[in-house]
């Protein structure tokens, strides 16, 4: 019983995702590009950088980058955190 | 994985290893004006440090890659990077002030397609070398302590 | 049939999800979040693609295509997303070592049994 409604609810969401993505914009034209040509068009004379990416990524979007960066180091923390304890001891 | 693999895996790990180095750094390097940059130059950098255990097990890997540096590595690429975002705290959070300013790194680009220019981008590379630097040492921490942790286990 | 590459992504995400609610191994769960990550970044690219589009870079770009670029923004987020997915799935597969070895097992359902 459990098992159906979930399968059930499974469904449901699987049909809705793939309508939702038959009845996106056609693949190939983007719908508001307006923000990305500013991005081609500035980016060589207000970052001086030719990979428009790189110029998002740590320009454009830095603050972005840092959060990214952040869960990063919070991963990385909490792995050395999970192995450490044994560890320890059995010194 | 404490075992070190045959000779053939290992002769070609001696041989990739720099190059794989080499390209990581080329990448990092050239991130303002090839396809590439901090992140995946520094996961192309890791992928060569996490040869090492591979070919020669965990154990002789330990005495050249030192688990706590590379922790502390990492921590130092976050504040250089925290820090090259507050260099333009006088007008915005990551504002690029060294870009067209004629200083290092601060060449002016025409628009449209060029050859590249190394000397530019400001900031970028500063914030692509730190980055790549968190990016290496980060996930080498993890490969190291999850091998170490299931060598561990292996010996229980 | 224009949007084929949306319903495939979209296809990755509901294998992820099937593999997330169906199976009962913590490796197969961590297999199927990091499906949903890839398709989610696939879907994130193939919003930006222009037809004919090269990539948003102009060092060394064929001067006839470069007023026709691939859209950056949603590049440098999948870039964000793939980072962020790698360190996610680090630390499931921490969480998995270290429950085989309290447990003894990876079925989820052995494990909430032996709880306590």
């Amino acid at each position: 019983m459990k098992k159906a409604a979930v399968f059930a609810a499974f469904v449901f969401v699987a049909a809705f995702l793939l309508f939702a993505a038959g009845r996106l914009h056609p693949f190939g034209e983007p719908s508001a590009p307006a923000m990305d040509d500013y991005f081609l068009a500035h980016s060589q004379a207000e970052t001086g950088a030719n990979n428009v990416v790189t110029a998002i990524v740590f320009d454009y979007r830095g603050f972005d980058t840092l959060g990214e960066a952040t869960v990063l180091f919070a991963a990385i923390l909490g792995v050395v955190a999970v192995f450490r304890g044994p560890r320890e001891d059995e010194r | 994985m404490r075992g070190e693999m045959s000779v053939i895996v290992r002769t070609i790990a001696r041989i990739t290893y720099a190059l794989i180095l080499v390209f990581g750094f080329y990448v990092i390097l050239h991130g303002h004006l090839t396809p590439g940059g901090g992140f995946q130059g520094g996961a192309v950098v890791a992928s060569g440090f996490a040869l090492l255990p591979v070919a020669f097990g965990a154990a002789a890997a330990k005495r050249y890659l030192n688990p706590s540096l590379m922790r502390h590595l990492e921590e130092v690429g976050s504040l250089a990077f925290l820090a090259l975002g507050f260099l333009g705290i006088g007008i915005s959070f990551f504002y690029n002030v060294l870009a067209n300013s004629g200083s290092l790194f601060g060449a002016a680009v025409p628009f449209g397609p060029n050859s590249g220019i190394l000397n530019s981008a400001g900031t970028l590379p500063f914030m692509n070398w730190a980055v790549g630097l968190k990016v290496m040492t980060g996930l080498m921490t993890i490969v190291l302590v999850l091998l170490i942790g299931a060598g561990k286990e292996g010996k229980d | 049939m224009g949007n084929f590459p949306f319903v495939v992504a979209m296809l990755l995400v509901i294998l992820g999800l099937y593999t997330l609610l169906f199976k009962r191994n913590l490796i197969k769960l961590v297999i199927g979040a990091s499906l949903i990550e890839t398709g989610v970044n696939l879907f994130l690219v193939a919003l930006g693609y222009r037809t004919a589009g090269i990539a948003p870079i102009y060092t060394y770009a064929p001067p006839a295509l470069a007023d026709r670029m691939v859209l950056p923004t949603p590049q440098a987020l999948t870039l964000t997303s793939i980072v962020i997915g790698l360190a996610t799935t680090a630390l499931l597969l921490s969480f998995a070592v270290v429950i085989h070895r309290h447990y003894g097992t990876l079925d989820v359902r052995e494990v909430k049994e032996l709880k306590g």
